[in-house]
Order: structure tokens, then sequence, then C-alpha cells
């Protein structure tokens, strides 16, 4: 296999570079797909084994099925003034309400509890996540275009500074 | 098309079973669990957990939009989705097929018609299957006029239903009027589709099932069959392979029709086809079509030598049945047992709670599938099946002994079992001789000695 991190980096940069909205690439059995915008792609580049070597053991696994150990709820935040706001579903985070547009919140922003902070999309169905609690957004954890699990904490909100 | 990370949208034993094959085949897994399985046993058996929603299968197991999405967003490109919650819904297969995801199973057109009971019926009849006489009963006139043809008693069943759900014993035609308005009710309620049919209650029958594979083009091939006829309200649990004194003749006829009416589906994937058998009649009559891999598939892998499970991926991935070639037919009996939580000495109640101790047997010819060990919580949301043990023997004679035996060292500490019940049974002259009709489970729960028994203690 000759591509490297960096190929792959260079690709990507090309494409987002091009007119294109879609790459689709095999090299060696190596197979990429890559697509703007933050949709899920079907089959991720790095996820995927090349389908003509067959891969034996555990540690070749790809990087996305690497936490085979079950997620553990975090613990609560010991700081009584911060609340986590969670996935009230399983789906594809997004921070902006389309491809391209300001985030709903940034670190910073001051929230009330309807205020709108992402929305979850599942099956083409778009659900609002809303605070929950009012304050500052402190720590945003939850990627952008990434699968939240049920329960997973895509931010904390901090209640100190908004009195 | 190779699968090569296959979402597992189920839960318990059948998970771990699934995940223990792809495991051999080298087939990433990632698992869908609820909240109340997230530290479950195939949690950390499989490569990846994804947590799709709370503890009540409502909100999780059986939302078929979340198990997509979770397929979608992990990169899988099949759904095993295992027996029950969503593996007979045919429009969880569509969304599977409008997703580009394999779903594991037959088509979407397949489940829904094996689903419908009246179009199984129709499908039955087209290819000679006998059917056990009946018909659909739109109205009152229609239902009496077919009532007083069928004669007496007779099964009012729900065309949606199945498994007994949804089913009435008629009697005297006096009680046809109202258990036909309370089976429409009740159908209507449960499975959304009110539609009834009438059916001959065959009181002296065993159930017997044969175990097919498709591969969608046609080709059909049996796996022999398995007599599930220890049930109590139709809750099967106790099987075994092959079905016990059937003469040569009859049981090659249950072979041939299960094989004619797979057929005339082009059925695809693994599949059950349910027959009432009376044998001191020489006559059988279909029941339905499980379309889906069944709890009690473990017999029949013992007997036949082939995973049923690695065969359903073989066929979704478009191998068709190339791997059924050249599997070796182990023969001899096997027998199995369902563990469940519920406690006989309290009218079978559920018995959720935390496993504190658990030994399975690890013995000759036994094999064990459980998702149980030490300190494993069960949840009251979901169906009380702990584990199930197989035995395989050369003769019944073997597979039973090992049975027996296996059942006598197993220890489950905490929550109530059926444990018990399991040792009576295989211990019964009755049973030991083989060949027990549906109703022997209920006739020996109600021995005055046993009820005597349950009084005192």
């Amino acid at each position: 296999m000759s591509l490297t991190a960096r190929d792959i980096a260079e690709i990507t940069r090309l494409l987002e570079d091009s007119s294109f909205d879609e790459l689709e690439l095999e090299i060696d059995g190596l197979k990429i797909h890559l697509r703007r915008n933050g949709d899920i792609p079907r089959f991720p580049a790095k996820g995927d084994r090349p389908q003509s070597t067959s891969v034996e053991s555990n540690q070749a696994r790809s990087p996305l099925l690497e936490n085979s150990a079950p997620r553990e709820t975090p613990p609560p935040p010991a700081d009584p003034d911060l609340t986590e706001v969670r996935a009230p579903l399983l789906g594809t985070f997004y921070r902006a309400p389309k491809p391209g547009a300001p985030p709903f919140v940034e670190a910073g922003a001051s929230v009330e509890p309807d205020t709108v902070i992402g929305i979850i999309e599942v099956m083409k169905l778009m659900n609002a996540v809303r605070a929950g609690a009012r304050g500052v957004v402190r720590d945003i954890r939850a990627r952008d275009g990434a699968l939240v699990e049920y329960g997973e904490t895509l931010l904390l909100i901090d209640a100190r500074e908004s009195r | 098309m190779s699968i090569r990370r296959i979402l597992v949208a189920n839960r318990g034993e059948i998970a771990m079973r699934i995940l223990r094959t792809c495991r051999k085949l080298d087939i990433e897994t990632v698992l869908a669990a609820s909240e109340a399985d997230r530290d479950s046993l195939p949690a950390r058996l499989a490569t990846r957990t994804v947590c799709i929603g709370p503890a009540h299968p409502t909100a999780s197991y059986l939302k078929p939009e979340l198990q997509v999405q979770a397929a979608l967003g992990t990169g899988c490109d099949a759904i095993h989705p295992g027996y029950g919650f969503l593996s007979e819904r045919a429009a969880f297969a569509r969304l599977c097929e409008q997703h580009g995801v394999t779903f594991i199973g037959p088509t979407s057109e397949q489940l829904a018609i094996a689903g419908d009971k009246l179009a199984a019926r129709a499908a039955a009849k087209g290819v000679d299957v006998p059917l056990a006489p009946g018909g659909e009963a739109p109205s009152l006139d229609v239902a009496h006029e077919l009532a007083a043809r069928i004669g007496m008693p007779l099964l009012v069943k729900a065309a949606g239903g199945g498994g007994g759900r949804g089913m009435k014993l008629v009697e005297r035609a006096a009680d046809l009027d109202a258990a036909l308005e309370l089976a429409a009710a009740e159908a209507g309620a449960a499975f959304g589709d009110a539609r009834v049919y009438l059916e001959r209650f065959v009181a002296r029958a065993r159930h017997v099932e044969v175990q097919v594979l498709g591969d969608g083009a046609g080709n059909i091939v049996h796996l022999g069959e398995r007599d599930c006829s220890v049930q109590r309200r139709y809750q099967k649990i106790i099987e075994e392979t092959p079905a016990p004194g059937i003469p040569h003749e009859l049981r090659a006829r249950l072979h041939d029709a299960a094989l004619r009416f797979a057929g005339r589906l082009r059925y695809r994937g693994a599949g059950t086809v349910e027959f009432l058998v009376d044998v001191q009649r020489d006559e059988f009559y279909f029941l339905e079509m499980n379309a889906r891999l069944q709890v009690e598939h473990p017999v029949t892998e013992a007997v036949s030598g082939v995973d049923i499970v690695a065969a359903q991926i073989a066929i979704a991935s478009g191998s068709g049945l190339r791997l059924m070639r050249g599997e070796a037919w182990r023969d001899g009996c096997a027998i199995e047992c369902r563990i469940n939580a519920e406690d006989p000495a309290r009218d079978f109640a559920p018995s959720p709670g935390t496993v504190h101790s658990v030994r399975w047997p690890d013995a000759e010819g036994i094999r064990v599938d459980t998702h149980i060990e030490s300190g494993a919580r069960v949840p009251p949301f979901y169906d009380s099946l702990l584990g199930k043990i197989i035995a395989h023997g050369r003769d019944r004679a073997q597979a039973l002994t090992r049975l027996r035996a296996a059942i006598a060292i197993t220890r489950i500490e905490g929550i109530a079992t059926n444990l018990g019940l399991h040792a009576e049974i295989l211990a019964d002259p009755e049973f030991m001789r083989g060949g027990v009709d549906t109703g022997y489970l209920a006739r020996l729960l109600a021995r005055p000695a046993r009820a005597a028994a349950r009084q005192h203690g």
C-alpha cells in the first residue's frame, strides 16, 4: 500500500479546492470516499479495510472501531455549576442549521434553557437539541457531523457566568 | 459483495451468538445496545458498542430508524436483526434496502407474505402444502358458515399475528361471535390489522418445524426438522432434532412440503416452516413460516454441522448456498433446554434482578448459548431467556443423559429460574419415551402430586 496519511490529506485538500462535492477513489484495494459538507460517509476512508488483504488481528482494526470497551457513562462534572447537555437520541450531530452556516452556539455564548444548541439527524429527520439550562457554553465536546450515542455529552454549560 | 462490518440489532444470548460467528469470520461488529445493556457481555464482545436509546425497547431496539442510522453512522454494510424485535418487520427490511444497508434476512416482500397469515396460507395452498381446514372470516355470516364446515372446537387467529398471540379457542358455536369480536379488537390493537381467520383446532398434535435455507434465486435446502412440542401457552421450552418416532415417509413429506413452500417464495436466507403433525392420523398441517433465525437453531447446527448464522451471512453477501456444500452431516440427536428467568412456582412470573453467581455446564457434547455471567443484571424490559443448554449425542438416549447431567450441575443464584422444571421433564417417563404432543407440559404441570407440592411449598 503506497498511500500515506499525507497523501490522503493532500487528496482531501484537492477536493476542498475543487468544485466537486464528492470523490470516490480506489487504489490497490483501498477505497476512499470523500464528501463535502459533513454528510455521513458510507465508507469512512480511514475506517475501511483494504479488500485485497485479510486482517487477522484486532490490532489492525480500523480506528473507527478502536474503542471496543463499552463507553462508560461519563461521571458528572465535579463542579456543581456545570451542566452537561446530553444527546436525547442517537444520530448525527450538527452544530449549525445548515452546511456553511455559523454554528448555533460557540464556547462563551450565553444560553437560555430553550436555546437550540445543535441538531441531531435521524434518517433525514432533524431534531433540535435545546440547552435545558441557563448559563454560558463552556466546552463543546461533540464534533460536527459525528455520530453521537444516546446520552453522550454534547457540551457543558456554566451557570455561574450568567449571574 | 462482501460484508465486512455488521450491526447487531439485538441483545442477550442471540447477540452473543451472532457476534461469535462474526469473530470466527473476521467480520467487525457494532452492537446497538440500549442503556440497560451497555455493560452486558455482548457489549464487551462486540468490536464497538453504540448506545441507541433508553432501556425500554419501544425507544431503542424497536426503532427502525435508530438502528439504520447507527449502522450508517458506524460504517456498517449489513444489519443482523436476530430474532424478535425488528427481525420480521417488512418495513425495517425496506428501510435497510432503501439506505443501501444489507438486511441479513429475507426480502421485505417475503417478510410481508410470511407475516400475513392469510397470504401465507394462500401461498401454501398454491403448492399443495396441507392446511388445517379454515379461512378468512370477513363477516359473522361467513364465519358461521365456515365454522359449521370446520366443526368445533376451532381457533380464531389474527392474520397479522403469530406465535400464538391474538389467538382464541372456541368450543361452542354460541361463543363464536364474542370470540371473533374480541380477537379482531385485540389483533387491531396489537398488530394494527384487525383481520381474523378461523382454523380447525387440532387437539393432540405435535409441533414440528423444518429449517430451510434459500439463496433467493429459487434454490432451497433443508437441514432437517425440529420437534418443539414441549410448550406452555405456545412458548417453547424444549426442542429437539430429529423429531422422535416420526415414520420415515411422513418425515420426508414434511421436508418436501417445507421446500415447496419456501420455493414458492423464492425464499432468501434462513427460515423455518412450522407444521402441526398428527402422527396417529399420519397427517400434518402448515402453521406459519418464521422468516428469521430461530431461538432453537442450535439443535439443528449440532446435528447438521452447519453454522446457520454463517450461512445467513454468506447468503446475504451473495455467496448463495455454496458454503453449504462439503459440510459434514454429523448426525445423531440434539436436545435444547431454554433456561428462563421465570418462577414456575409463581405461575411462571418473570424474575428480573441480579445474577449473583452462575455456573454453566462444560462437558462433552454440551453447548451453552448465553449472555449471563456472575453479576449480570436481568432487566425487566426484555424477554426472560437467560441461555440455552444444548446436548448432542449419537442417539436420543445419550443426548438426554448428557442434558440431564448438564442441567444438574448448572447453578444460577439470585433470581428464580425454570431449571428445576427442566430436570423434572427430562426425567419424566413420558418425555423420555419421546413424541409428546403440545398439551404435554400443561398436563404435567396439572398433575395432582405437583399441584400439592406447589401448595405446600
